[in-house]
């Protein structure tokens, strides 16, 4: 009976280990990146993940008409700067943060409902002290507000 | 039970195992020092995320649509401890975070201090703690007179809701919130459009609209149809697919111009138009639906 219990414990340990991880994308998703919608009203959705130095994601929304929206893209401290670019769903380009000094927000105003892409993605860094890539988490939030 | 215990050493060994082997086969080959491989050839999953318009958003674009407020539609919240299986529970969950919003964009208090005690009650039966605490509800009485911060308080429980649900990779019951969430909101939607009382043609574009945010929808529940009651969800949501895809949604390119103060601006001349026939059907079948989730 005990090498099972033994077993099952390191088990449960590996399993449980990972939650804190992820806790720690919902505290910096509200604490640090919802800061930078500022006057906007945050519209309450969660995306945010840990990513790696060279890794993506991508997230469809649709943006209705008549409203004006804030992105903001935030990426850990130890991340290097995170890059967004904005598309239609046939991926043709619209904005990239690349041409705004990686600035972590972009204020849009939608003139009729559409559907976007947000492709964000962790450049390749100088990696952490054991040579391999860094780790943190991103979040993907917005705001809205009546368009002025 | 040794056997067991050796199975699931094994398996609990699996991933450092792989790793190691590949890396001491790289260091024979090259006869050096292991050499860091560059990180950018290591291939990842791709993340990707749907964001539907959250229970707050779809109360605002109500609002400004030109939606007027009618009690009478709202979901009642005596029925909440009825709700007994995990999918009705999660089903309610969302309607009634809408129904939440819906209240407290219209200024109106005491529905929302009712609202609230409702989803919190529910959510504490599905596990989910924390996003709708007491100190939550406290908030909320103490600013029911400020609705920026009663907006502030619902979106924040609203996303800690999401992120234990995602957290805890309680994936399928999420999509089922956010089911539950989407057709409250479109149901609220076609049952004020013809009402006479509100701004009409607004609201049409808004039904319109709702188009795109269910193709996200529907992605979001193939994704989880691994579950039973989520495909069953899956069936029902097709029913409304049917109706928007006879809708005439003409794509055209998107363009971004500058408007006034150097804002962005995305523009298309994307026309959507729905006739009065497909309104009336859709909103026949949303009625059958949203039925079906608030029966007991």
């Amino acid at each position: 009976m005990r090498p099972i219990t033994t077993v099952l414990f390191f088990i449960i340990t590996l399993a449980v280990s990972t939650g804190p991880v992820n806790a720690q994308c919902k505290v910096f998703a509200e604490r640090i990146c919802k800061v930078e919608l500022g006057s906007y009203v945050h519209d309450g959705n969660y995306h945010a993940a840990i990513l790696s130095e060279g890794q993506e994601a991508e997230l469809y929304k649709t943006f209705h008409g008549g409203q004006d929206y804030r992105l903001a893209i935030c990426g850990d401290d130890n991340l290097p700067d995170i890059e967004f670019r904005v598309m239609d769903t046939d991926r043709n380009l619209l904005y990239t943060n690349r041409d705004d000094d990686y600035n972590i927000t972009w204020d849009i105003s939608v003139e009729s409902t559409e559907q976007l892409l947000i492709s964000v993605k962790v450049p390749a860094g100088e990696g952490n002290s054991q040579g391999g890539p860094e780790s943190g988490c991103v979040a993907i939030m917005f705001g809205f507000r009546e368009e002025e | 039970m040794r056997k067991l215990a050796a199975v699931l050493l094994i398996f609990a060994f699996i991933p450092f195992y792989s790793c190691r082997d590949s890396k001491e086969d790289e260091q024979e080959e090259t006869g050096e020092e292991f050499i860091y491989e560059p990180y950018e050839e290591i291939e990842y999953v791709k993340r990707i995320f749907y964001a539907l318009p959250s229970p707050v958003e779809t109360a605002f674009l109500l609002k400004s649509s030109g939606a007027v407020y009618d009690e009478e539609l709202l979901s009642k919240t005596e029925n909440s401890g009825n709700y007994l299986t995990t999918k009705s529970k999660a089903l309610n969950l969302g309607i009634y975070i809408t129904d939440l919003s819906y209240v407290s964009f219209f200024d109106q208090t005491q529905e929302s201090i009712r609202y609230m005690a409702t989803v919190r009650e529910l959510a504490e039966s599905m596990g989910v703690m924390d996003a709708f605490d007491n100190r939550t509800v406290e908030r909320l009485e103490a600013n029911l007179n400020n609705r920026d911060v009663v907006m502030d308080i619902i979106s924040e429980s609203y996303m800690r809701s999401s992120a234990f649900l995602s957290e805890n990779r309680r994936d399928a019951i999420a999509a089922m919130v956010f089911t539950g969430g989407w057709v409250e909101g479109l149901y609220l939607a076609l049952n004020l459009a013809d009402t006479g009382k509100n701004g009409g043609n607004g609201l049409v574009e808004h039904i319109a609209g709702q188009k795109l945010s269910l193709d996200l929808l529907m992605r979001i529940l193939e994704e989880n149809s691994h579950n039973s009651d989520v495909a069953e969800l899956l069936e029902e949501m097709e029913k409304i697919y049917e109706v928007y895809g006879q809708m005439d949604a003409a794509s055209t390119d998107l363009r971004l111009e500058t408007g006034e103060d150097d804002k962005a601006v995305i523009v298309s001349d994307r026309e959507v138009s729905m006739t009065q026939s497909q309104l009336r059907e859709l909103k026949r079948r949303i009625n059958g639906v949203r039925s079906s989730f608030v029966s007991y």
